[in-house]
């Protein structure tokens, strides 16, 4: 594959007078390529940015509200049903915590299952983010189809690798990748089809190979320079690169266990967004979750493999670099066909397809590295097993004011550029998280504020 | 209830146009909604290419930056109706297309979130939002068919994507989509699955569930939980006798019933009991 396509629009300077003076408002009212309903409002006057505000007007859905009084056992299914692009980050959230109330100890090939069906969830999310909807930004095109009719090759060979997360979601979830009907607190309803899993070994094989050369493709982008100092939040497991469970550590000295989460983050409720707006409690700033913070965290967790190709696409152990992140998407793609593959090659099945335990009246939390960040869930069941209280963070909340931080910093050194091409600069900030915003916004809980 | 004014076509829909070379311009909206059914469009990763060779993507937020003006042959729309703002949207939708399709649990019944038509919305907002004054929404969560006319219904949660293909393919060419309305019961007898119910006891919505997802639940070890809503006159009647000699108590019946279509007019009622 060769480097063919070529960005055909870049950034036109304006004439520096015309950037200094009078009122300058860009708007985007319908962000596209990101899952949901968002839209930006930058406001500049005299050459001062006043105004910055990315809103999320996706209507809230009230999960929270609704989970309180159904049983225990329904809480993954139901809350799959937050995202359509990463159903298996709340059902396994929500199973974790489940877990955890009622004291499961899952055994290891049901934890090797999860690992391998969160894998085909990185895979499938991951290409779709960084193939369909982020890659067009650096071409200066609109969507796929543009990039379709350039370079055939490399937008086919980016829809089968989606398609191999995919068909793993299947194996594993039942039949279906979108909301996968297999799996449930304590393990999953049955075992897996050996054969089936087997016969996922080729073509993870063929998945590095191809997940190796779209980064590489990947790697000749422009890349705007722009960097920022990430406080980065991620999940961290002594044993390997983080997906399903670990501690929430950064890189700022963080080190917790899932169930402290909301002593060090807490949300706000602010006006103009349906989502609420995750900050650090120690200093009320920003933080980072996502592929960069995990690849800023974990970096020597993963394979030699992905840590050559990186180092290949001028990517080192720390990315600061936003517009980065569809590289690490991508090597993070090449480590989950790696994992998987491994995962499968030594797969044995286990005795039983779930364990349970007596209800009780409880608590307990759960955390995985949902392909945008961690998402976090906390629930409380009675003696019944009804839910009390339910809580859930995801991953774009966390962002929403990191995003705005960037926005900020990406107008500021860039108020030379016409109203179009720092419209088009903003879109590309924002897409640079993959924001799911249908996730944000339908998660609507009481703000805790400690002072 | 709103449902009672449903307004859904009769027939089949309208042939859009039979000339062999025409590519229809579809556009898709979204409303409500995990977007996982607009997703079930991307994830037919090896047709995705001829499908769209096929058409006209007009409107498509979640693929495409680029819009083409209306009218559109083809409206597909995922999501439900729970703002002011969403009814207006409709109608603007309504106008501009030929053909409006109903993706979904959520545009067909209202989805997940038409829980809170149960409920006292007010108190769920104070509950999780700590400025209900920032909150605007309508009190229930309803399908497209209760606000504009429809003319056709996929159902489910999410949608079969070949079912999608298969109706695109239908409207392409001028002919009724083949989407079967018999129970889930009869996927399972067609796929040879032995009935969960019967032979282990375990609770299955599958007798009076719309078939379409491909045989999934039962397949798995497990009973059917109504993704597909219900089927054309169910005897959710017979089926709640059935679940109380299975072991269930009357909470978990009716919150059986009141999931992905708890709006659903036979889903509603039985879950009333």
């Amino acid at each position: 594959m060769t480097a063919k396509i070529k960005n055909t629009k870049a950034a036109k300077p304006v004439a520096k007078k015309a950037a200094v003076k009078g009122t300058r408002v860009i708007k985007v009212d319908e962000l596209s390529r990101v899952e949901g309903e968002g839209a930006l409002t930058v406001r500049v006057k005299d050459g001062e940015i006043q105004e910055i505000k990315f809103r999320i007007f996706e209507p809230p859905r009230f999960f929270e509200a609704f989970l309180r009084g159904r049983s225990y056992a329904e809480a993954p299914d139901i809350t799959a049903r937050i995202c359509g692009i990463c159903p298996v980050a709340y059902l396994m959230g929500a199973e974790q915590a489940m877990e955890q109330a009622l004291g499961i100890r899952i055994t290891k090939p049901i934890r090797d299952l999860r690992r391998i069906l969160y894998c085909g969830e990185w895979i499938e999310s991951h290409v779709l983010h960084a193939a369909m909807l982020h890659a067009p930004d650096f071409l200066g095109l609109d969507d796929i189809l543009q990039l379709a009719a350039k370079n055939r090759e490399v937008v086919e060979k980016a829809l089968k690798l989606k398609k191999l997360g995919n068909d793993i979601l299947e194996v594993i979830g039942g039949g279906r990748a979108i909301h996968p009907v297999n799996t449930r607190v304590g393990g999953f309803y049955k075992i897996p089809d050996k054969k089936a899993l087997k016969a996922l070994i080729d073509p993870l094989k063929w998945g590095i190979e191809a997940s190796v050369e779209i980064t590489k493709l990947f790697g000749t982008f422009d890349f705007p320079d722009y960097e920022y100092d990430y406080h980065s939040v991620s999940l961290h497991n002594p044993d390997e690169y983080a997906i399903v469970e670990g501690r929430i550590v950064s890189n700022r000295g963080i080190d917790i266990p899932v169930g402290e989460f909301f002593d060090h983050f807490y949300e706000e409720h602010v006006e103009h967004s349906n989502a609420l707006h995750g900050r650090t409690v120690k200093d009320k700033k920003p933080y980072l979750v996502g592929p960069n913070a995990r690849y800023n965290n974990n970096y020597k967790q993963l394979t030699k493999l992905a840590k050559s190709v990186a180092k290949d696409v001028g990517l080192g152990p720390v990315c600061n670099n936003p517009y980065q992140s569809i590289l690490v998407r991508m090597i993070e793609t090449l480590y989950a066909c790696e994992e998987a593959l491994r995962l499968i090659q030594d797969y044995e099945e286990p005795d039983r397809p779930f364990i349970e335990a007596e209800v009780k009246a409880s608590e307990g939390a759960g955390c995985t590295e949902a392909p945008r960040g961690i998402c976090v869930h906390r629930y409380k069941i009675d003696n019944r097993g009804l839910i009390l209280y339910a809580n859930i963070v995801p991953p774009t909340a966390q962002n929403c004011p990191q995003i705005e931080r960037d926005l900020l910093g990406v107008v500021r050194e860039n108020l030379g550029m016409d109203d179009e091409s720092l419209k088009l600069r903003c879109e590309q900030t924002i897409r640079n998280y993959d924001p799911c915003i249908s996730c944000s916004a339908h998660f609507l809980k009481l703000t805790m504020i400690r002072e | 209830m709103t449902s009672a004014k449903r307004k859904i076509a009769k027939k089949s829909p309208p042939p859009v146009k039979k000339a062999a070379r025409f590519r229809p311009k579809i556009a898709v909206w979204k409303f409500s909604s995990c977007d996982g059914c607009q997703l079930s469009l991307l994830d037919c990763e090896e047709e995705l290419l001829d499908v769209v060779g096929a058409i006209e993507i007009g409107y498509f937020l979640e693929a495409t930056r680029a819009v083409i003006a209306g009218p559109y042959d083809v409206s597909l729309v995922e999501g439900s109706v729970t703002t002011p703002h969403d009814i207006e949207r409709l109608k603007k939708i309504r106008a501009q297309s030929k053909i409006v399709v109903a993706i979904g649990a959520c545009a067909t019944s209202g989805g997940i979130q038409a829980l809170k038509n149960f409920a006292d919305v007010e108190e769920y907002t104070r509950a999780v939002y700590a400025h209900p004054e920032y909150i605007h929404t309508l009190k229930t969560s309803t399908p497209v068919a209760d606000h504009i006319q429809v003319d056709f219904e996929l159902r489910g949660c999410p949608i079969n994507k070949w079912q999608l293909v298969e109706v695109i393919n239908a409207l392409i060419n001028g002919r009724a989509p083949n989407v079967p309305h018999y129970s889930q019961c009869v996927e399972c007898k067609r796929a040879g699955t032995v009935c969960v119910m019967v032979s282990r006891g375990i609770p299955c919505l599958g007798p009076v569930t719309h078939a379409g997802c491909g045989n999934l639940c039962p397949a798995s070890d497990r009973g059917c939980y109504g993704c597909f809503g219900p089927m054309e006159t169910p005897n959710t009647e017979s089926l709640s006798k059935q679940l109380s000699k299975v072991g269930m108590d009357r909470r978990s019946i009716r919150d059986f019933y009141r999931s992905y279509n708890a709006n659903a007019e036979a889903f509603r009622k039985a879950g009333e009991g």
